[in-house]
């Protein structure tokens, strides 16, 4: 292989087509991707810091609602997602040693099972996702829980989200002081009726849900009282006393204690972290895919394998990511 | 097949049985999360737990896998840096947060004036 001089200007001296000019040697142009493509991964890492940031800050704060959230998540889909995933990494680590050895068949084998796998892995995220969106346990103001979920969280039969009254006092359902909290919602919804410009009762549910009204208990604290009360035991729904709280027993699940209002947002960051990995394994599936097109055009070799290598490097990394995604939001104890 | 031999281009080849271990040792892993999770009471250390066992794979993962053992120290280096700025931020940002945590409401601001 004849030294390439970068001051050359005339002539072409021979070197491999897959070789940049500004390189002296093959080992110098693989060790330099190899170096840009690990910088690049820990921009990633650090893509996802930022959601972990997110989950952090919120775990530290508000840990009833990811202990209530975690049960909607299914364990046993978690971890043969986590055990797809691993097994993805095998095979795609193998399709390199494969293409380092010039066993071309296998390679692309390979290729293709890692690719299956990553399908299988958004398969079984389909399935989950889909699950979720039927019980109406979504992110932010969507969060709106039906059916099972409802049951759940209502501890009766659910009639769904759809009242403008039911949807906003639901948590308050079972509660012992519902009525006056009814009572409360009612004359907000009177008063918003009232109002030309809020005539329907979607328009009441917004209003009353932007404007937080206390429930009786806590309006019969004096000053003193309410800030001398701890206060997460103060929430839009008043102080709830454990005892007075119905017990939901549906699917398995057996919930005691106060269920807490801020649910949408553990949804909000299970979607985001999840669905933002759920992208990264579709990339990684094209960029695989794009890999097999070219390993099937003989471009790889022993001695040029460079793409496989950076494009299994991006797969492993977004193995790595569900590694710690798994435990942090499927096994919450 | 062959084993670790090096050459100009084709560099450190990962042997076989090298590849299938850590992936079995990764199982093992993931199956001890999750009886450690479901099994274990341990109250604010099962998260902590939980992390260590996800480190160590990660670990596994990186070393074996993504070839950083045999690789040059830079690629690792690099990988260490970027994992150490996120302890950075992440326990900034709890420190953060835990300092104002007392001060927190649940919820949205109760309203101030009485009805």
């Amino acid at each position: 292989m004849s030294k390439k001089n970068s001051s050359d200007g005339a002539g072409h001296a021979e070197h491999p087509k897959w070789m940049q000019h500004h390189f002296d040697t093959p080992s110098q142009q693989f060790a330099s991707s190899k170096m840009g493509m690990w910088l690049f991964l820990a921009t990633e890492v650090l893509l996802f810091a930022g959601l972990f940031c997110a989950y952090t800050v919120y775990r530290a704060n508000h840990m009833e609602m990811f202990i209530f959230g975690h049960q909607f998540l299914d364990v046993k889909w978690g971890a043969i997602n986590t055990c797809v995933l691993l097994f993805s990494s095998l095979t795609a680590a193998w399709s390199v040693r494969a293409a380092q050895l010039g066993q071309k068949g296998l390679m692309i084998l390979l290729l293709f099972l890692t690719m299956a796998c990553g399908g299988g892995f958004m398969a079984i995220k389909y399935v989950e996702y889909s699950h979720k969106i039927h019980d109406g346990l979504l992110w932010g103001t969507k969060y709106k829980p039906t059916g099972h979920a409802a049951e759940l969280i209502h501890g009766e039969a659910a009639h769904g989200a759809g009242d403008a009254g039911g949807a906003h006092g639901t948590v308050d359902a079972g509660h012992a002081e519902a009525d006056a909290a009814a009572a409360i919602e009612t004359a907000h919804g009177e008063e918003a009726a009232d109002d030309a410009h809020a005539a329907d009762g979607a328009d009441a549910m917004e209003t009353s849900a932007h404007a937080p009204e206390l429930p009786a208990n806590v309006l019969a604290l004096d000053a003193a009282e309410r800030s001398s009360t701890q206060p997460a035991a103060i929430g839009p729904r008043g102080m709830v006393p454990v005892s007075d709280t119905e017990h939901a027993e549906a699917g398995g699940h057996h919930w005691e204690g106060p269920i807490p209002d801020n649910v949408h947002i553990f949804f909000g960051i299970y979607f985001g972290m999840t669905g933002l990995h759920g992208i990264h394994v579709l990339i990684g599936m094209i960029i695989l895919g794009w890999l097999i097109y070219r390993a099937l055009k003989n471009d790889f070799s022993p001695e040029y394998f460079t793409p496989v290598d950076l494009g299994v490097l991006y797969w492993h990394l977004v193995d790595l990511i569900w590694i710690f995604l798994f435990p942090l939001l499927y096994l919450i104890g | 097949m062959s084993h670790g031999h090096d050459s100009e281009q084709v560099g450190h080849v990962v042997p076989l049985w090298l590849l299938f271990g850590v992936f079995f040792a990764l199982i093992v892993l993931t199956a001890l999360t999750v009886w450690t999770a479901t099994h274990l009471q341990l109250g604010a250390f099962n998260i902590w737990l939980a992390l260590i066992i996800a480190s160590v794979k990660a670990t596994l993962v990186a070393l074996f896998f993504m070839h950083l053992i045999w690789d040059k120290p830079y690629n690792g280096i690099v990988l260490a840096g970027a994992f150490m700025f996120v302890i950075l931020f992440l326990g900034i940002s709890l420190m953060d947060t835990a300092e104002n945590m007392p001060d927190m409401y649940e919820g949205p601001a109760p309203a101030v004036a009485t009805e």
